[in-house]
This record gives C-alpha cells, sequence and structure tokens, in this order.
C-alpha cells in the first residue's frame, strides 16, 4: 500500500517500452549444478514474465539463502538476497511499501519450512499480496546434504547418518493452514505446467505460493521420481471443477473448498499437482491498510502532514 | 468551566494567613498504589507547568506486573532548567501505610508529609517533618459521594496541592475537563467536586504552607512557541514524522511499545503504516524492505528484541540500506529489570553483530532531544544510507518533560520515495561514493537492473568472492561512517574548559551530570562536564578536549565489568589509550542521583573540597525557618 503522497511523480520513460524477453531478463549466468532442478524453474518463470509482460522496473525478485535462493541473481529485475529464512518479512515490507509492484520470492524448503516457519505462517495469515516459490529438493543443498523439514524418514545425510528419523512436514497441509490464498503444486521436470502455475500465482490478488519439487541432482538424486513417468512415476494431475453441469463435474475439484484441499494434501506420496486451493474473497493486507489510510484521511479531513503535527503539539500544551 | 464551588481566587473561603513563600523548585512524590491513578496527577502537574512556562521533570515506577501493586510518581517542578528529578523529596504524599513505610527515607529533613489520615499512622512526634493528616479518602467519598468509592482520591490531592502551591486553578480545571472531557458529563463533575473538596480543604489544617514559584523571565524563553508536555517515547515518535518517516513495523516489548502503539495510530493519517510483526526479526526484515522501496523506515525494541534483529542488521550495513533502530533500554540480560533503567546496551547496539559492521549509534540527553535526535538520526540514515540506532532508556520513556514546540514549518521532511529514472552509469555500490539505491520501480537507463545483496559484491551488486574487492567494499563501508565522524559537532562541553576532572555522560544521565558538576565547581574543584550524544562515531577532537583534564570521569548506568570499566568508559580508553578515563558505575535500576555521581568523582580525585554531601540541600525548599 502506498497513499499518493508518498511516491514521486512519474518521470518521463528513458525508452519507449520494449517487450520482456528472455534474452532481456537473462542476467547472471546461474551457479548452479548441471542437472539441477532449479534451471528448470528459471526457465518457467523467465517465460510467466515474457507472458505477463509487466512493466520492467516494476518486477521484483527476492530471496532468502540456499541453492535455490540464488535465484534473483539470475533474473534481470529489481531484486535482492537476503538473510536465511526472512525473504517473506522484506517483501512484505516491498509489496507494502509501493503496491504498484510485482514481488516474487524464492527460496528452499528448509529457508522456508524451517528457519522461515513462522514468517511463511504470518505472510500468508495477511494475506500481503506477493508471490512465493518454494524449490522442494527435500535436502539442505547448499549446506550439502543435511536433513531438511521435508526429508523422509530413512533418507541419509551427514547430520542423519543412519537416515532420517524425525517426521517431515506435509508441505501442502502446512500451507493450506497458513491461510495462504492460493496454493499450488508443481514439477520441475514439467514446465509448461510450472509455468501455468506461477502464472496464476502472480495474477492472484493476495498471498499465493507454489510448492515446485525441484531435484538436487548432487544431494538427492532421484528424489521425484515417482512423479515422473519416464522414470516409471505417476504424473496426476489435479482436474478443477468446470461448473460445466456434466457428469464428470461432480467428481472435479473445486478449488475454493478448503475441505476437498485438505484431503488431496493427505493423498499417499506422491500425491498430485496443481491448484488445491483458491480465494479470492478475502482481502489483501495491502487493501485493507490503504482502507485504514483513507478512514484516517477522511476523519482529518486531508490535513497536510505539517497540520497534523501542529494539531497534534497543540493538544500537548 | 470551573465548578461553582471552586473559590474564585486562591484565598476565596480559605484566604491563607500568611504570604506565599517564594521557592525556586520543589520535588512532590505521590505515593501509593498503581490503580490510584496518581501518574494522572503527575501529568496534570506536568502540563500545568508547561502551559505556566515552568519547567518540569517526572519519573515514575510502575510495577511490572499488570495491575495494582505499589507505584509511585515523582514530579519536580520550578522555575529555570530542571535538569532532573531530584535526588529527594521536599513533599511526600502518602496513600497508605506500605507508601509511608517505602518512602519516608525519601524525604528531605524540614520536607511536608501529607499521608492519608484514613490509612497511615505516621511515627508519632517526628519532628524532621511537617507532618500533615489529610481524610483523603473519606474527603473524597463525601465529596463524590455515591458508587464511586474513594475514585478521585488522586485528584482531590491535586486540589490540595494546587492550593498549597498556588497554581493557576483555571488552567488545572481546563486541564481536567480536556482530559476527561470525552467521558460522561458526570465524570467530569465527579472530578471538579474532588478537586475542589481538596482545593477547599481547611486552611488552618495546613499549618500556613504555602507557597509560590519564583516567577519566570521571560527574555530567558526566546523561542517564542508555546511548551508541550510529553514523555520521551511519544517525543520520539513524533521526532520520526516530522523527519518524514512514514513506514515502520516492530512487536511489542516494554519499554518501547508505546512508541509503535503512536505510530500505528497516528500513520495512516500521513498516509503511511505501520506493521505489527511476528517476532522482531520479521520487524526489522518488514522494515527493510520498506527502506528498500524508498521509504526510509523505522523499527525499534528493547534489548532482547535488538539482539534479534543483529543478523538483519549486518545485512542492512553489507547491503547499505539505511534504516531507523530505536532501542529503549531497560535493565539486562535477558528479561532482567523490564521496567527499570539501565544504560547496559551500548556496545550491542555498537558491536553486536558479526563481521565488520560500522555502526552509527545516537542517544538522545533528554525528552525534548527524543524529537530532535529522530530527526538527526533520519538526515544521517538518508544521507549516508546506513542503518542508525538510537539509544533511548526507560527514564526517557516514561517521564514527562515540557519543552518548547519545535518549530515545524522549518522542520518537516518531504516523505516522498525517489523513484526517477537512473542513468546508464547507475550502480548500486560505486566505490568512489556514497551508496544511493533505486529503489524498484525506477527505470535503470542500462537496462540492467541491480541486486541488493548480503554476500559481498562488486560495484553493480553482482556477489565476489574477490579478497581485492571485499577489501575494497570494507572500506568503502567503513569510510562513510569516518566521514559522518568528521562532520559532526563539537559536543556539549560545560563548566571549566581544562582542570582537575572531566565529567563524561551519555543519553538520559546528562542531567544528573550537569548538576553534579555544579556541586562540584561550587566546591572549589575546576571542572567541567562533557555530553556525547554522537556516541559512534565519536565526533573528532576528543583527545584534545580530554588531555586538558587531569582525570577523566565516565559516569553511565551500567556494569563496571571484569575490568573495572563500564560500556563508554571502555570504549573511550580503547578509542584514545588515555588512562586517565575512569569509571562511575551502579547497576541498581535507577537513574543517577546527584550525589552519587558526586562521590564517585570524589573517590577518582584527590580534592580536600569533595564528598558527596556536597552542595547537596539538606533541608527542604518547604521547610519553615
Ligand atoms: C542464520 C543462518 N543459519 C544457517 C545458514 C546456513 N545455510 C545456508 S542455506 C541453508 C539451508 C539451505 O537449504 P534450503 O533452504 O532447502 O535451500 P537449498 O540449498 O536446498 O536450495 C543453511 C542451513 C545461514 N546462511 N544463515
Ligand atoms: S547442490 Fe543440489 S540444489 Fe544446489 S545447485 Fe547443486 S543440484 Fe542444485
Ligand atoms: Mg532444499
Amino acid at each position: 500500500m502506498s497513499s499518493p503522497t508518498l511516491v514521486s511523480p512519474p518521470t518521463p520513460a528513458i525508452t519507449t517500452a520494449v517487450p520482456l524477453t528472455k534474452k532481456i531478463l537473462t542476467a547472471d549466468h546461474p551457479t548452479w549444478c548441471p542437472g539441477c532442478g532449479d534451471f528448470a524453474v528459471l526457465a518457467s518463470f523467465y517465460r510467466v514474465l515474457e507472458k505477463l509482460q509487466y512493466p520492467h522496473e516494476k518486477i521484483v525478485t527476492f530471496a532468502g539463502i540456499g541453492c535455490s535462493s540464488r535465484f534473483p541473481y539470475f533474473v534481470n529485475t529489481h531484486g535482492g538476497h537476503y538473510i536465511h529464512g526472512r525473504a517473506l518479512p522484506f517483501a512484505a515490507g516491498i509489496s507494502l511499501g509501493n503496491d504498484d509492484l510485482h514481488v516474487f520470492v524464492f527460496g528452499g524448503d528448509g529457508d522456508g519450512f524451517s528457519i522461515g516457519g513462522n514468517h511463511l505462517v504470518h505472510t500468508a495469515r495477511k494475506n500481503v499480496n506477493l508471490t512465493y516459490v518454494i524449490m522442494d529438493n527435500s535436502v539442505y543443498g547448499l549446506t550439502k546434504k543435511q536433513t531438511s523439514p521435508t526429508s523422509p524418514i530413512g533418507f541419509k545425510t551427514k547430520t542423519d547418518p543412519t537416515g532420517a528419523i524425525d517426521q517431515p512436514i506435509n508441505p501442502m497441509r502446512t500451507l493450506l493452514n497458513t491461510g495462504a490464498t492460493f496454493v499450488a503444486r508443481s514439477h520441475a521436470t514439467q514446465v509448461n505446467h510450472m509455468v501455468e502455475m506461477m502464472t496464476r500465482a502472480a495474477k492472484h490478488p493476495g498471498f499465493s505460493v507454489v510448492e515446485i519439487l525441484s531435484e538436487c541432482v548432487e544431494f538427492y538424486a532421484g528424489a521425484f521420481d515417482s512423479s515422473i513417468p519416464r522414470k516409471g512415476g505417476t504424473w496426476s494431475l489435479i482436474q478443477e471443477k468446470k461448473n460445466d453441469g456434466t457428469p464428470e463435474d461432480a467428481d472435479r475439484h473445486d478449488v475454493t473448498d478448503e475441505v476437498a484441499a485438505f484431503k488431496l494434501a493427505g493423498q499417499a506420496w506422491p500425491g498430485s499437482f496443481g491448484v488445491f486451493y483458491e480465494n479470492n474473497v478475502r482481502k489483501t493486507k495491502n487493501v485493507l491498510e490503504a482502507e485504514l489510510v483513507t478512514k484516517a484521511r477522511e476523519r482529518t479531513k486531508n490535513a497536510t502532514d505539517l497540520q497534523l503535527l501542529q494539531a497534534t503539539f497543540a493538544k500537548m500544551r | 468551566m470551573v465548578s461553582p464551588n471552586t473559590p474564585e481566587t486562591p484565598g476565596g473561603a480559605a484566604a491563607p494567613s500568611a504570604a506565599p513563600r517564594s521557592i525556586h523548585d520543589v520535588v512532590i512524590r505521590l505515593a501509593g498504589n498503581s490503580q490510584d491513578g496518581i501518574q494522572s496527577v503527575g501529568g496534570f502537574l506536568a502540563r500545568l507547568a508547561g502551559r505556566s512556562d515552568q519547567d518540569v521533570m517526572t519519573y515514575m515506577t510502575i510495577p511490572s506486573t499488570i495491575s495494582g501493586g505499589p507505584s509511585i510518581f515523582q514530579v519536580r517542578m520550578g522555575t529555570g532548567d530542571i535538569l532532573s528529578s531530584g535526588d529527594r523529596a521536599d513533599m511526600l504524599v502518602a496513600f497508605y501505610q506500605h507508601s509511608y513505610d517505602a518512602h519516608i527515607s525519601s524525604l528531605r529533613p524540614g520536607g511536608v508529609l501529607l499521608y492519608d489520615s484514613d490509612h497511615v499512622t505516621p511515627v508519632e512526634g517526628d519532628n524532621r517533618f511537617t507532618q500533615v493528616a489529610v481524610p483523603i479518602t473519606s474527603g473524597t467519598v463525601e465529596a463524590v459521594g455515591g458508587a464511586g468509592k474513594d475514585k478521585g482520591k488522586n485528584i482531590y490531592i491535586l486540589g490540595l496541592i494546587a492550593r498549597v502551591f498556588d497554581l493557576d486553578v483555571q488552567k488545572l480545571a481546563a486541564l481536567i475537563k480536556e482530559r476527561f472531557g470525552g467521558k460522561n458529563e458526570d465524570i467530569v463533575r465527579n472530578a471538579m467536586l474532588a478537586f475542589d473538596a481538596g482545593y477547599a480543604w481547611p486552611q488552618n489544617n495546613l499549618h500556613d504552607l504555602f507557597y509560590r514559584f519564583e516567577a519566570i523571565d521571560l527574555a530567558t524563553r526566546a523561542s517564542g512557541r508555546p511548551q508541550v508536555t510529553m514523555d520521551g517515547n511519544q517525543a520520539l515518535a513524533y521526532g520520526l514524522l516530522a523527519a518524514g518517516v512514514r513506514h515502520g513495523a516492530g512487536y511489542p516489548i516494554t519499554p518501547w511499545s508505546s512508541i509503535m502503539e503512536t505510530l500505528r495510530t497516528e500513520l495512516p493519517k500521513y498516509g503511511g503504516l505501520f506493521v505489527q510483526c511476528e517476532d522482531e526479526i520479521a520487524a526489522i526484515s518488514t522494515a527493510i524492505g520498506f527502506s528498500y522501496t524508498g521509504h526510509l523506515a523505522i523499527t525499534g525494541s528493547a534489548g532482547p528484541g535488538l539482539s534479534l534483529k543483529m543478523e538483519a542488521l549486518g545485512w542492512a550495513t553489507m547491503a547499505e540500506m539505511p534504516l531507523i533502530v530505536v532501542n529503549v533500554q531497560r535493565g539486562g540480560p535477558s528479561t532482567g529489570m523490564p521496567t527499570n533503567v539501565e544504560q547496559s546496551d551500548l556496545l550491542q547496539a555498537i558491536y553486536g553483530s558479526h563481521g565488520d559492521t560500522p555502526r552509527v549509534v545516537l542517544s538522545p540527553k533528554n525528552v525534548e532531544d527524543c524529537f530532535y535526535i529522530a530527526m538527526e538520526a533520519c538526515r544521517i540514515a538518508r544521507t549516508y544510507s546506513t542503518p542508525v540506532i538510537i539509544l533511548s532508556d526507560m527514564a526517557l520513556a516514561s517521564r514527562i518533560e515540557a519543552f518548547d514546540e519545535p518549530d515545524f514549518p522549518k522542520l518537516m521532511v518531504d516523505p516522498k520515495a525517489d523513484l526517477s529514472d537512473r542513468g546508464a552509469d547507475f550502480k548500486p555500490y560505486p566505490l568512489d561514493a556514497i551508496t544511493r539505491h533505486a529503489p524498484p520501480g525506477s527505470k535503470i537507463g542500462s537496462g540492467k537492473y541491480p541486486t541488493v545483496t548480503g554476500l559481498e559484491h562488486d560495484e553493480l551488486g553482482h556477489p565476489t568472492g574477490s579478497s581485492k574487492l571485499h577489501t575494497q567494499m570494507t572500506a568503502k563501508r567503513r569510510e562513510k561512517i569516518k566521514k559522518l565522524g568528521a562532520s559532526l559537532p563539537s559536543p556539549e562541553l560545560n563548566g571549566d574548559s581544562s582542570g582537575e576532572v572531566l565529567l563524561v555522560t551519555w543519553g538520559s544521565t546528562w542531567g544528573p551530570g550537569l548538576e553534579a558538576l555544579k556541586r562540584i565547581n561550587t566546591a572549589g574543584v575546576k571542572g567541567g562536564h562533557l555530553h556525547l550524544r554522537h556516541i559512534h562515531p565519536l565526533p573528532d577532537g576528543l583527545e584534545d578536549i580530554f588531555n586538558r583534564y587531569h582525570k577523566i570521569v565516565v559516569a553511565e548506568i551500567n556494569d563496571e565489568g571484569l575490568y573495572g570499566f563500564g560500556q563508554l568508559a571502555m570504549m573511550l580508553r580503547a578509542r584514545y589509550a588515555n588512562p586517565a578515563i575512569v569509571s562511575v558505575t551502579k547497576t541498581d535500576g535507577l537513574t543517577f542521583k546527584i550525589s552519587e555521581i558526586v562521590a564517585g568523582v570524589a573517590r577518582h580525585i584527590e580534592s580536600a573540597h569533595l564528598d558527596a554531601s556536597l552542595g547537596v540541600a539538606q533541608h527542604s525548599a518547604l521547610a519553615k525557618n
């Protein structure tokens, strides 16, 4: 949110707007290991931006710390690389500081569900307008193979040499529980699906989150084979309700039905992919804060900052 | 409006037999329970003093328990500079036996004890004081009547005090009306009934106690602007507003909370917002996010919360983001003494982070300065693109002072974010200039958009492992803070410009330090008082000042540590390698008494003239001669 008084008037454009292409959006060469799933997420994100054609200067790509969190260096937009686990509250400041911006946050499973778990809950429940992409490889990649909150029981890591013993979290159930108003799941081997999920997330007014299974070939190769058809797995897409009155529609998933979303989240591994939940009714924090401003400005009859302070001090004489 | 039974003049129905005696200032301690509303009596007196162009300072303790429990409010008011809340009281108002028992020792010989004869039995025949039995409870019940019971005792006492000190009844009545005006009429009427009853309490019972403050020399108050009365947290919050801060984020903790509460209420009126976050880490992160969008933002906390913010502060230093961090110090470590005073977060503020993080740390000297230091912090944060920490403390946060209304038309800062186009040569981290970030929303001429980062980086913000760049960028971050240091004005120096002793203070210890200097000088000891508002970086030229005195005595409210030096003293010794720098510290959770500082100085210098009792008024100003 930002009141009209707080942003300087637009200056004449430097260049006439050229369409955003992958070429323009490409920045530093990714430092990821060859074959890392994160490359595909990046490629999909370029396509999302190509599709959406937001003004270049209004896109922000932000992240915490981890292999996946290096993302912003590889995207030529305004952006930043923050500290481990805290990218969401920072991004909330960006979104609420300037409502004109399109804010994207990228990060890993450790960054999002472990050190940043509480920030995820609160940024989501406040419905801050931004898009969050969690690149889940079920391991700590950057720090070279420690157990992550999504590592399955039995997975051998440097911190669990005989296999993980702690119950992993269920990411989709966790995300639904936060109160996020758009929750989807995708897979780094499915570029078109990623593009669709991220595009819908970007267009969603409010806190949208997409969890993408993205393989760490270095420390957890084969982690997601069970959902890759060419490796013998099953790719199970969520069929969304079309409200077309056909008998098949009755069995399709209603994305506004929270209980149905939780049911999907409870499916046995590897589960389904697609939009689990979407709520377009709840107001965003951006809107709620702007309403507070409007009401306060009405009450104070649009007094100038100087008049406001002088009036306040007059009461303290 | 004054209720019908208010006497027209202080004389009225109960004219004092003697003319009022003139006094310079008085310290009144009200001791009761926290639900008795003694804070509001103090508040009324403080605001009245402000409206009468008098100086005033208050001091309050509230128990950290949620309600009930003993509580005191001390107000010192008078003519001319009031620098501290006073070591001992001239008048004690005791509502209960426990109030009497706990506080009678704070009363100066010759002082006045007003006690509620319905609850208190003082030691019989104690002729050190003028003892006045006042039926506070029954008098209030009688005056107000009805179901309110003894509610209003505080206002009854206010009436009595107004009478004893010949205060301006019209102005007080106006204040009471303003305070209760929003509530229903009965409340205002009951308050005025209680006030009038206290005011009209028979004169002959008052043993001719009747005083008037010395006339004010209006020429000394040259600003031409009226006085305002508020506490340090309010002054700080409004200073931020004047400085154009429109965004902030925080998490509640005593004694910081009232700043965030004020900002949460005020900011929407100014088109801004304040976010209550899930914890202090989220709060500083959100605030840096705001700053990144071009809106200098504020976060704050008390000691434990500042510790939580440290990692993010390291990022803000590395990424060179402007930011205001307020830390209202309290007794530590851990939850410590959450409603007491301490200056023990200095080293945390300066050094508490990982890596080499040159910090800017400022500290206000009194309530008024909370306003101006907030403005200065914002100027520095913007000019040097750096986080700035403001170290306030519990004493400043909770005490009320009167000061000249700031000259707002001159001071107001435009809050607009600069989203103008940046040229093709834009670099977020130029080696030869101070960083000026391009907030998202601004176009970059080169088409290459910047990344703000906590990794070591090159001039364009790309991560680097180059040792050369790390050395250069570390220097860049250091040199801009040194440049700030070189630009700072010489600190305030009072008293002799050379001599036996230089007393050094920081933060809220300013007032007691200055009063202590007066006593030291009165004793014939040549000495000065230096007060530091800019603690990191230090202003240039201190070594020359230090060299002019035999001893440099640093007084601060923290522990002497393992090596016998308080936190500022330790830093000054490290910086100037001057063995004449010594320390006076204490850890009782209370502000310095003048006598404690004088005694501390006496321990360090060999002066036949100086002992702790020096210059202390042994007898109350209210004593009968
Ligand atoms: C405060 C803090 N603690 C620990 C670390 C070390 N660290 C960096 S990334 C990381 C975990 C990364 O895992 P994840 O978020 O899953 O990202 P991935 O590398 O797998 O993409 C850890 C523990 C850090 N940078 N900061
Ligand atoms: S360590 Fe794993 S997650 Fe990190 S870049 Fe390599 S493959 Fe990707
Ligand atoms: Mg991971």
